[in-house]
């Protein structure tokens, strides 16, 4: 039975509400909303309220609502007050519309008053006589950077560990990544560094960027005035919602074609073809890890053909052959386009039997994006995310579809633009992390064979969102094991005595973890010391969405307890390290922690991102509204901010730093499956097991496992099986199902989908009830790129469905009609 | 073919109960008024509504309904198959909102797979497990109307799930 609310009546805010600019802290887009925050005792009424509207009337589609999910009742300034936080109709983000993620942003507020988000951490606990014990930041920080700077100094910083979010919104954005950047990339050198979703400190597109484009060049508009959507490994109804809802649609309802290129038919293509009509939107459901060979066929077909935009190309792409050499930091040689085809050229009858997909749809597709209409060129934007980012072959496949937005003229003009769609916002500011290297290092590897004594993990929760992640568990666990027991064992001493125990401990083997998130994660059950970090709106906060625009979205409440902001605990963390570092009489090596004398994020804000662009400030950006400016920033004129609407509108091509300005094509060749172990895997296990997101859920549901409403949709990952393989395997909706392989095994429940393919299965991503990633081999592009989307495994089944997984719907995700 | 049957088309039968209890309830406002205010209920006082009698509904045929009053669309369904918050003799008649939960379209009825689907957005939602969102934007199940047969058969709304599209209390 479905999750009832029994909620029949709201408090209706007030005329003299507050009201707070928020921009959406999960995806990538960044929608607007507007919060509402007003005193407990206080009401508005049906007539009289913020909204100025007449709420004694019914409202009609498309009307403000404030849903139960969207109210909440928080702490502001020390006292209890209403919050309501509802989409703001004025953000051309998303003109009001709300997905199932920010519409829950007010409920998935901590509340004493209302019970919801009690996992929250509200102090510092270090472990402590067999569990975690609270006690203060003081406290908390000297333990960690006594054992830190003891460690860094007897041995070096390539002792430390550290994994660290990259991103904007939620934890992170511009102030977050500054403070965590500062501390280790500059007051430190930190070199065995991964992020929060792959197993190093790399680019997730450096190809793009080597060739000169970066990969969010484009703004959102253009997918309203294109002739055709290209989206690769990309799924923008469940996971870049209102920019497929706000922008794709306008677009398809004005003319353009859809293409889209994904092993799996998903809900997109379904929308797709609602709004466009099925002979206008061509799903290519290619042989998964096959992308590359499909673009190269594209694009050796359009050169061919003349499709090509001869005008750009020789204005704004190299024309001498070879640029830069495939080397060891490179996996693909670079250079013009006569170069890159010589590698690149494929048939169209090759590309249809590799991809497995119907030539005359390959060759409809190069149509769609180039073959040019009454005389004119067609615009085209093609989007790509994770099926190519984490799949097969990350730096040629990327390369491959850059080369045709590139031989075709798409970037940097009106209707155009070669993106990735992105997951988390971003707000990327540190300083410079050459020191770490390209390749850099493979973390978990290191972590895993024994390498690194000490660990701090900013908000990453690798036990359910890393690759191979059955082995780093079990390796994780028995290495912060070790240094548990030294710290039990030497509780009832000295400081000096247990930084001593754990030190030996970490000598003999062990890692000593520190873990800095809003909630006790997983992995944190590995963690001896935890400190509690807020989120956006309990702390101002920074970022920029998918088209680069950047927004102050406000804090309207306190911090939970005595949690702080990210880049204040780095600030602290840096202050403790500078005086325990002087207490050894390391002076030198202290006075590189100097420079963290911040009161608030704004400080932060000030030190880093605003020294590199003056003209922003937390002033100008809150007048700037949820609309923002689009970075890069220009100038500041007439009060207004002044942005970028796209870049590259000079056909002057920088991302790669080159001074030439010109352009690079990718020489991207074809290998097969590349990353170590696939090919086998495959040849020797009956499932393809796709990993793929649901919209429900924001990222590995660290909030949401939390959440009535959602666990009671999916109290299980679902993995989305066809019918037929169910039957043969005694299968009925629900029932708990195992996928197994060499690397490990994972559960969950068996979803029937009428769209899945035989020998093909679609489970969620990490999921705290069963991560997927434990049956994703450790292997890796030449950049330490993870391909979490290629993995092979068996399935059985455990348990027939429980009666929490009976009571849920397993009918089709499609829009029927 | 896909049936595409939208609950305010085809609709057989029209029982405007809502008018019924509104004016009740304006009556019972008038003699409240006088020395004091009186406290609001922590519930919202819902009206008991007479939607249709169990003999008029077919199995899988969508009967139009509006709850609480008339400007808040709904949908009466007899499944045929006993389901968790049915009632009737067969415990298989459900009443649900048809404003889509996200942002207040209209929904409408497949009766192939029986589910509420959202033209706008292209949530659906599954009558046949309590309003729950198969796939879609809403941030909650759809209301769900609590329905109360009595021994003619006639079939009353009482009370909602959740909170209705568009309005800040399900009783305006």
């Amino acid at each position: 039975m479905a999750y009832k609310r029994q909620i029949d009546r709201l408090p209706i805010p007030p005329r003299d509400a507050k009201v707070h600019n928020v921009t959406c802290h999960y995806c990538i887009v960044g929608c607007g909303y507007k919060a509402y925050t007003w005193d407990r005792n206080k009401q508005g009424t049906l007539k009289d309220n913020a909204f100025g509207l007449d709420l004694s009337e019914q409202q009609g589609a498309d009307g403000t609502w404030v849903a139960p999910s969207m109210y909440n009742m928080v702490k502001q300034d020390g006292k209890d007050v209403h919050l309501a936080v509802v989409p703001d109709q004025d953000c051309v983000v998303n003109s009001g519309l709300v997905s199932i993620r920010g519409g829950r942003m007010a409920e998935n507020r901590p509340s004493r008053v209302t019970g919801t988000q009690q996992q929250r951490l509200s102090d510092p606990m270090v472990w402590r006589n067999g569990t975690w014990q609270p006690t203060s930041w003081d406290d908390a920080l000297d333990l960690v950077a006594r054992v830190t700077a003891r460690i860094i100094t007897e041995g070096s910083e390539d002792d430390l560990l550290l994994s660290m979010f990259d991103h904007g919104g939620s934890a992170g954005g511009y102030e977050n990544t500054w403070g965590t950047g500062k501390l280790y990339f500059g007051s430190m050198k930190v070199r065995n560094a991964r992020i929060h979703n792959r197993p190093a400190y790399n680019s997730e597109v450096h190809s793009t960027r080597d060739m000169g484009v970066d990969e969010l060049q484009y703004q959102y508009a253009d997918y309203e005035v294109t002739d055709t959507i290209m989206i690769v490994g990309a799924n923008p109804l469940e996971t870049q919602t209102n920019l497929f809802l706000n922008h794709m649609r306008k677009g398809l309802e004005n003319g353009a074609r859809f293409i889209m290129v994904d092993p799996r038919r998903t809900v997109t293509v379904n929308a797709a073809e609602e709004i466009a009509g099925a002979e206008n939107v061509l799903h290519l459901a290619i042989d998964p890890g096959s992308d590359m060979v499909l673009f190269n066929a594209l694009f050796t077909h359009i050169v061919d053909q003349g499709w090509t935009d001869s005008d750009f190309i020789a204005n704004s792409t190299f024309r001498n052959g070879e640029a830069v050499p495939e080397d060891a930091a490179h996996p693909s040689g670079l250079g013009s386009l006569d170069y890159a085809l010589e590698t690149c050229r494929t048939s169209t009858a090759e590309a249809a039997e590799i991809c497995k997909v119907d030539e005359a749809d390959i060759i409809k597709a190069a149509e769609w994006l180039a073959k040019p209409r009454d005389g004119a060129r067609r615009k085209a934007v093609i989007a790509y995310e994770k099926g190519v980012i984490w799949g097969n072959d990350n730096y040629r496949t990327v390369g491959s579809i850059v080369n045709v937005a590139l031989a075709t003229g798409n970037i940097g003009r009106e209707g155009g633009g070669c993106c990735r769609l992105g997951g988390h916002q971003e707000g990327y500011y540190r300083p410079s992390d050459a020191h770490v290297g390209r390749p850099a290092t493979y973390v978990d590897q290191l972590l895993i064979s024994g390498g690194g004594k000490v660990q701090h993990v900013w908000a990453c929760d690798h036990y359910k969102t890393t690759l191979n992640a059955s082995q780093y568990k079990r390796v994780h666990r028995k290495r912060a094991e070790m240094v548990k027991d030294a710290m039990d064992a030497s509780a009832a001493g000295t400081r000096e005595q247990q930084v001593d125990a754990i030190v030996a401990a970490v000598n003999a083997g062990g890692l000593f973890v520190v873990d800095v998130d809003i909630i006790h994660s997983q992995i944190g059950q590995n963690a001896h010391v935890i400190l509690p970090a807020c989120e956006s709106n309990e702390m101002n906060l920074t970022s920029m969405n998918g088209e680069r625009r950047l927004r102050l979205s406000e804090k309207y409440m306190d911090r939970f307890g005595n949690s702080l902001p990210d880049c204040l605990i780095a600030a602290k963390l840096a202050q403790n390290m500078e005086r325990v570092l002087r207490d050894m009489g390391e002076d030198a090596y202290a006075d590189q922690f100097k420079g963290y004398d911040w009161e608030t994020e704004e400080d932060a804000f000030m030190d880093g991102y605003h020294q590199g662009n003056p003209d922003v400030t937390y002033d100008r950006l809150r007048a700037m509204g949820n609309n923002g400016v689009q970075e890069p920033v220009q100038g500041y004129e007439n009060g207004k901010l002044v942005g970028t609407e796209r870049l590259y509108m000079d056909g002057v091509f920088t991302r790669h730093g080159r001074e030439d300005g010109k352009a690079l094509f990718c020489a991207a060749g074809w290998r097969g499956l590349q990353a170590p172990g696939k090919a086998q895997e495959r040849a020797s296990h009956k499932f393809w097991i796709n990993n793929v997101r649901a919209n429900i859920f924001w990222q590995n549901q660290f909030l949401d496992q939390d959440n009535d409403f959602i666990q009671d949709r999916f109290p299980y990952p679902f993995i989305e099986m066809n019918a037929d393989d169910m039957a043969e395997m005694d299968l009925n909706a629900g029932d708990l199902i195992e996928i197994h392989n060499e690397n490990g095994s994972t559960q969950g429940m068996a979803y029937p989908t009428d769209t899945a393919r035989r020998g093909q299965v679609a489970m969620v991503f990490g999921s705290p009830a069963g991560s997927q990633g434990n049956v994703v081999n450790p292997g890796v592009n030449e950049l330490i790129l993870p391909d979490y989307k290629h993995t092979w495994g068996n399935i059985r089944k455990l348990a027939d469905a429980t009666p929490a997984a009976k009571a849920v719907s397993f009918k089709s995700k499609e829009y029927t009609g | 073919m896909r049936c595409k049957r939208m609950v305010d088309i085809g609709r057989r039968q029209f029982l405007r109960g809502g008018a019924l209890a509104a004016a009740g309830t304006a009556a019972a406002t008038v003699t409240m008024t006088p020395a004091r205010a009186a406290p609001a209920n922590a519930q919202v006082d819902y009206p008991s509504n007479r939607l249709a009698n169990t003999a008029d509904l077919a199995v899988n045929e969508p009967m139009d309904i509006e709850y609480p009053d008339a400007d808040s669309p709904g949908v009466l369904i007899k499944l045929g198959q006993a389901v968790e918050g049915g009632v009737g003799p067969d415990g298989d008649i459900v009443a649900f909102s048809t404003l889509c939960p996200h942002k207040g379209y209209n929904l409408a009825y497949n009766d192939q797979d029986r589910t509420m689907n959202c033209p706008g957005h292209y949530s659906r939602f599954d009558v046949e497990a309590g309003g729950q969102q198969v796939w879609g934007h809403a941030t909650q199940n759809l209301p769900q109307f609590t329905l109360r047969v009595d021994d003619n058969g006639d079939i009353f709304a009482e009370g909602a799930s959740d909170l209705i599209f568009g309005r800040p209390s399900n009783v305006l």
